[in-house]
């Protein structure tokens, strides 16, 4: 796969980020560099393999439906919530008007 | 009074202090004003000295009271990716800018609720990516070591670059690391000084910022084994907060070392004699299998056949899922937000991140979105996590024959700042041999073996079996007793 | 059945093909991943915990009774319950998903394929149900509180929801409401959800496609968050109506989200969505397989309840009662209890139907109120109807009674004795006034006795009203026929 300017376009608005032209050019050599590399990995017979899900054996633990069981996970705490809001309104996280 | 408290390590303070030598107060004022007389390393993002000495008086108090706890007396170094309350934390990104959280990490909780004082918060690689620490959005960790002959600023390895320098500096006796593909290990292999990476899920992730959550572990670097072994052992537990915890007792693992490695088989892997590999670090495996031998150990040669495929599994992997990690900076509730003028909310977020983001985090946001996009996904991700497993399973299968593995840490000592920041594969290709225990979610350890031509440090890399961060440390030590590794780094700065 | 509803266009009549995602709260105290309170109503953001908020290092951490709920659901449809599920980061960017990621089940649901028997007015259906899995609700966002700004609540964002997605097997609004009615009425017996559309616990995303009857399936829209039956069926109708506009026009339909004008009755395309089509789904690193044990199954299994159909079944076949009945009673769960606790405190059943469903209800209607909260308990109805079974009061006397009871809230025994509403049973009372009325009416009694027999209830009718309704009427009846033989 080669990754041209219209994809890098396509990704990086996927993932938010803007990116002037020239940013979009410079990034697609790198992003074909680096998956060049990794293409390498179709090489490998993976014929009956299972994708990995968890490294370490290990099983899904539940919690208990129980509120505020622990502070540090639970509610009520919206001083916290808020505090590093770069625009608290009455509560409120403040964004720029969104028309649905 | 003792020469100098700062060149003391995590045990000789703690011994110290309970046995009165010298008090815990001293020993931060001393670690303090070596924090403050080093900023031209740039290690610190943020010194806490009050935090410091607060632990330091309570660390005295509880001397007298008689009940000392099993870090009392001791400052630590903190890496900036921990959640610390009330301390402003950024994972060295702008994206980041003025967030304080209001939470505790577990791991630095527990370092606190074990007598531990934070001297300050430690600057990494941005989100922890990078080899070198220079993708730090408050300008790159300078390493104290230098080349001989030379005033070439060094890297400190990375990501925890923060915590490899201050440690090797004496500007703290130890510090917490963060690992993901090396992070800890290679970084202590550039400055000399020892780090472990556990078994994934022996430290909880909860209040560490996220990098790629099936790779992220915390762990311990501190100057030598033992420190190691005592950090570790505070940082380490079952945490309900966090799923992927694993419910298991903490070993002693400080009381359980012993250099002896009678009865151990230790595995050379094959693979890991990668073309172009210095002769130096080839001379530096030598000798380390040579002190394993006479430690005990039986030495045999094992393969890992897939380990080629380790680092671009892992560049799939880790990007993937920091992709998804990273989206939570968007400027709404924390960190950064740029705002342009008119702009609607799609906008302002990729504003917000163009503007907050470094251009590795950006770099590896887009291969990780793009190898999870729309028609990618199973011939990217899903191969990878297969490959994953077929890693793993060369470790399974190599612990068949053998108890523990033996390596090179990195495939070269440090390098200089810029010296492979343009070619962000070169820099990738520094993981070669600390990658694959990490997908594999191992034990594994870094411990100086030496020096190369230039006078710079060397590692030497241990991998243990699942949980076996007993074995991984005494063959550690075994070395470290053997190697005789007394160099240091002239202060410069 | 086959439903026989189509859109007529300008060429011909059209096919509607209905698909339903519902979204259904699952009933939990605590959030999916957190242990922030679910209630209703709060202060915006105080019931936000720091892992809702995606603060930095936050992790989930699974609600072991949202499982637990959902697998009862399963079984309460008859689906496959997977043993491995797992769950997955859909990814994209929003200002209610503070994650910048829900994590939902694609690959591998909870719950597998299941079905549904709906009837509507065409006769019964089996409509399939293809997946039920776990996934985070997101926040709130006002728009109309600021000139320049939309506000955040992230209150609702975390708790623990069941997509619950049907086949494309619905044809018809009437299917469509009638498939949404049982699954709330399934998901209340379950006691997974409380079916709560207007507060939002249930809401469906309506997929609508027209076709030529027999064709392929055309391209589908998706309306998003429709909260009522009504409106669901009006989305149907709309969109069903527009689509075979479009393609009659020459157009082509663009698969797309749309939202729902309540106000207006139409949908139109929703442009906060317009792109996010991309989500970029993969295991999420921070959760472990969930594997379900085969005990963990059975202990769902058996704590279900009895369910609609084989409650109304029951009740038709084993308690006689009319299949109308039957099917108003069982078809919530909370009338259904009513009604059971009135049979346990003695009611016999077909009287007991008939009353609920005529008297209580009418009551509860002009009230305005839930059978939860009627006034009248079960136990005290059933004491009213066994006063009425064993001839205390009659029938009639029974309605007013019933007032009193709204009104007092007495009991009926007590109602009727204090107010001497008693039905005389004494034949010498009854048989005296017979006589009076009889010697009064001499010449209707003649008509009578020459075959018009229609004039009996004539003499019921006065017999009752001289004993002002206390009268018992069988008694009345049987001592009318030997006064006129
Ligand atoms: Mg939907
Ligand atoms: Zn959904």
């Amino acid at each position: 796969m080669s990754v041209d300017s219209a994809t890098v376009r396509k990704i990086a608005s996927l993932a938010r980020i803007a990116m002037r032209d020239d940013e979009v050019e410079a990034m697609v050599p790198e992003l074909n560099n680096i998956i060049g590399w990794i293409e390498q990995l179709g090489e490998v017979d993976v014929t009956g393999i299972k994708p990995m899900t968890a490294v370490i054996a290990n099983t899904l633990r539940w919690r208990d439906d129980v509120v505020n069981a622990d502070p540090q996970t639970g509610g009520n705490i919206r001083t916290k919530i808020l505090a590093n809001a770069p625009a608290p309104e009455h509560g409120f996280f403040g964004v720029p008007k969104v028309i649905e | 009074m003792m020469t100098n408290l700062t060149d003391l390590g995590i045990a000789a303070i703690r011994d110290g202090v309970r046995d009165g030598a010298f008090s815990a107060r001293e020993v931060a004022t001393a670690f303090n004003a070596n924090v403050a007389a080093a900023r031209g390393l740039n290690a610190f993002l943020v010194e806490t000295p009050d935090h410091a000495l607060r632990a330091a008086d309570a660390a005295d108090a509880a001397r007298v009271a008689g009940d000392l706890k099993p870090l009392s007396g001791v400052p630590i170094g903190m890496k900036d990716l921990f959640c610390t309350e009330g301390v402003p934390t950024t994972a060295a990104s702008s994206i980041l800018g003025g967030f304080t959280p209001q939470y505790e990490s577990t791991v630095s909780g527990q370092l606190w609720s074990a007598g531990a004082g934070m001297l300050g918060k430690l600057n990494l690689d941005q989100f922890a990516m990078g080899s070198s620490n220079e993708t730090s959005a408050f300008g790159p960790v300078i390493s104290p070591w230098r080349r001989a002959a030379s005033n070439a600023a060094l890297a400190p390895g990375g990501s925890s670059g923060g915590s490899s320098a201050a440690i090797s500096a004496r500007l703290c006796p130890a510090a917490t690391g963060t690992d993901t593909g090396g992070s800890i290990r290679q970084p202590a292999a550039f400055t000399g000084i020892s780090g472990i990476k556990p078994t994934y899920g022996r430290c909880s992730r909860w209040g560490v910022v996220a990098f790629a959550s099936s790779l992220d572990q915390p762990g311990a670097m501190a100057r030598d084994v033992r420190d190691c072994a005592i950090m570790l052992e505070a940082m380490a537990g079952f945490d309900a907060k966090d799923a992927t915890s694993l419910e298991v007792a903490v070993p002693r693992w400080e009381a359980g070392l012993s250099g002896n490695l009678k009865g151990k088989r230790v595995g050379i892997p094959l693979e890991y004699r990668v073309d172009g590999m210095p002769a130096e670090i080839d001379a530096l495996w030598e000798s380390g299998i040579a002190w394993l031998k006479d430690a005990g150990a039986e030495i045999l040669e094992v393969s890992l056949p897939h380990t080629k495929y380790a680092l671009p599994a892992y560049y799939i992997i880790a990007p993937a899922e920091a992709s998804s990690n990273l989206a939570r900076y968007d400027g709404v509730r924390y960190g950064l937000r740029d705002l342009p003028e008119g702009a609607g909310l799609q906008d302002m977020y990729a504003a917000t991140r163009a503007a907050g983001f470094g251009p590795e985090v950006k770099r590896r946001i887009m291969i990780g979105t793009y190898v999870l996009s729309a028609g990618f996904y199973d011939a990217y991700y899903t191969q990878a996590q297969k490959v994953r497993t077929l890693i793993a399973r060369d470790f399974d299968r190599a612990f068949e024959s053998c108890d523990l593995l033996l390596t090179p840490t990195a495939p070269s000592a440090a390098f200089a700042l810029g010296e492979k920041s343009d070619d962000p594969l070169a820099m990738y290709l520094n993981d070669v041999f600390t990658v694959p225990s990490s997908l594999a979610g191992l034990p594994a350890m870094s411990v100086p073996g030496g020096l190369d031509a230039g006078g710079l440090p060397l590692g030497l890399q241990i991998i243990g079996r699942a949980l076996d961060e007993q074995g991984v440390l005494n063959a550690a030590l075994a070395i470290e007793e053997r190697a005789g590794f007394t160099a240091r780094p002239e202060a410069w700065w | 059945m086959v439903s026989s509803y189509r859109v007529k266009g300008a060429t011909g009549d059209w096919e509607v093909v209905i698909g339903l995602e519902v979204h259904a709260q699952i009933t939990s105290k605590a959030k999916l991943f957190s242990g922030a309170s679910t209630e209703f109503g709060a202060e915006p953001n105080a019931q936000v915990s720091l892992v809702d908020a995606a603060m930095p290092g936050m992790l989930p951490v699974l609600n072991g009774e949202c499982v637990k709920q959902a697998v009862r659901t399963g079984l309460a449809i008859d689906a496959e319950i997977h043993r491995w599920s797992r769950f997955d980061r859909k990814n994209y960017f929003y200002a209610d998903l503070p994650q910048g990621y829900q994590i939902s089940q694609l690959y591998h649901p909870i719950v597998g394929e299941g079905s549904l028997l709906v009837e509507t007015e065409e006769g019964e259906k089996v409509i399939g149900i293809e997946r039920i899995h776990i996934e985070q609700d997101a926040g709130k966002l006002m728009h109309d509180q600021h000139p320049t700004m939309s506000y955040v609540d992230l209150n609702r964002c975390g708790v623990a929801l069941m997509e619950i997605v049907s086949k494309p097997d619905m044809r018809s609004p009437a299917e469509a409401g009638a498939y949404v009615k049982k699954l709330r009425a399934i998901l209340r017996y379950v006691g997974s959800c409380d079916g709560n559309m207007e507060q939002g616990s249930m809401r469906a995303d309506v997929n609508v496609s027209v076709r030529r009857t027999g064709e392929e399936f055309g391209t589908r829209t998706e309306t998003k968050n429709v909260n009522s039956v009504r409106f669901i069926q009006a989305v149907v109708e709309y969109e069903a109506k527009r689509q075979v506009a479009v393609i009659e026009d020459g157009g082509k339909i663009v698969q797309e989200t749309r939202l729902f004008d309540p106000d207006k009755g139409v949908t139109r395309s929703m442009r906060s969505k317009e792109d996010a089509h991309d989500y970029r789904y993969f295991p999420d690193p921070d959760l472990l397989p969930l594997v379900l044990t085969e005990e963990f199954v059975a202990e769902c299994k058996a704590s279900l309840p009895e369910l609609p159909d084989a409650k109304r079944a029951r009740f038709v076949d084993v308690l006689g009662m009319p299949p109308y009945n039957a099917d108003v009673i069982t078809s919530d769960v909370e009338t259904a209890r009513w009604f059971e606790a009135l049979l346990a405190a003695g009611a016999e059943a077909k009287a007991g139907a008939n009353w609920l469903t005529s008297e209580l209800f009418g009551a509860l209607n002009r009230l305005g109120k839930d059978i939860v909260d009627s006034p009248v308990s079960p136990v005290q109805a059933a004491e009213l109807l066994g006063l009425v079974a064993d001839c205390t009061i009659s029938g009639s006397l029974a309605k007013q009674v019933f007032e009193a009871m709204l009104e007092t809230g007495d009991g009926a025994a007590a109602i009727v004795e204090d107010r001497g509403l008693k039905q005389t049973s004494d034949t010498g009372a009854i048989d005296a006034v017979i006589d009076t009325i009889l010697s009064s009416n001499a010449d209707k009694v003649e008509q009578y006795k020459a075959g018009k027999e229609a004039l009996f209830g004539f003499f019921v009718g006065q017999t009752m009203k001289a004993m002002a309704g206390k009268a018992n009427p069988k008694i009345i009846n049987d001592l009318l026929k030997k006064a006129l033989a």
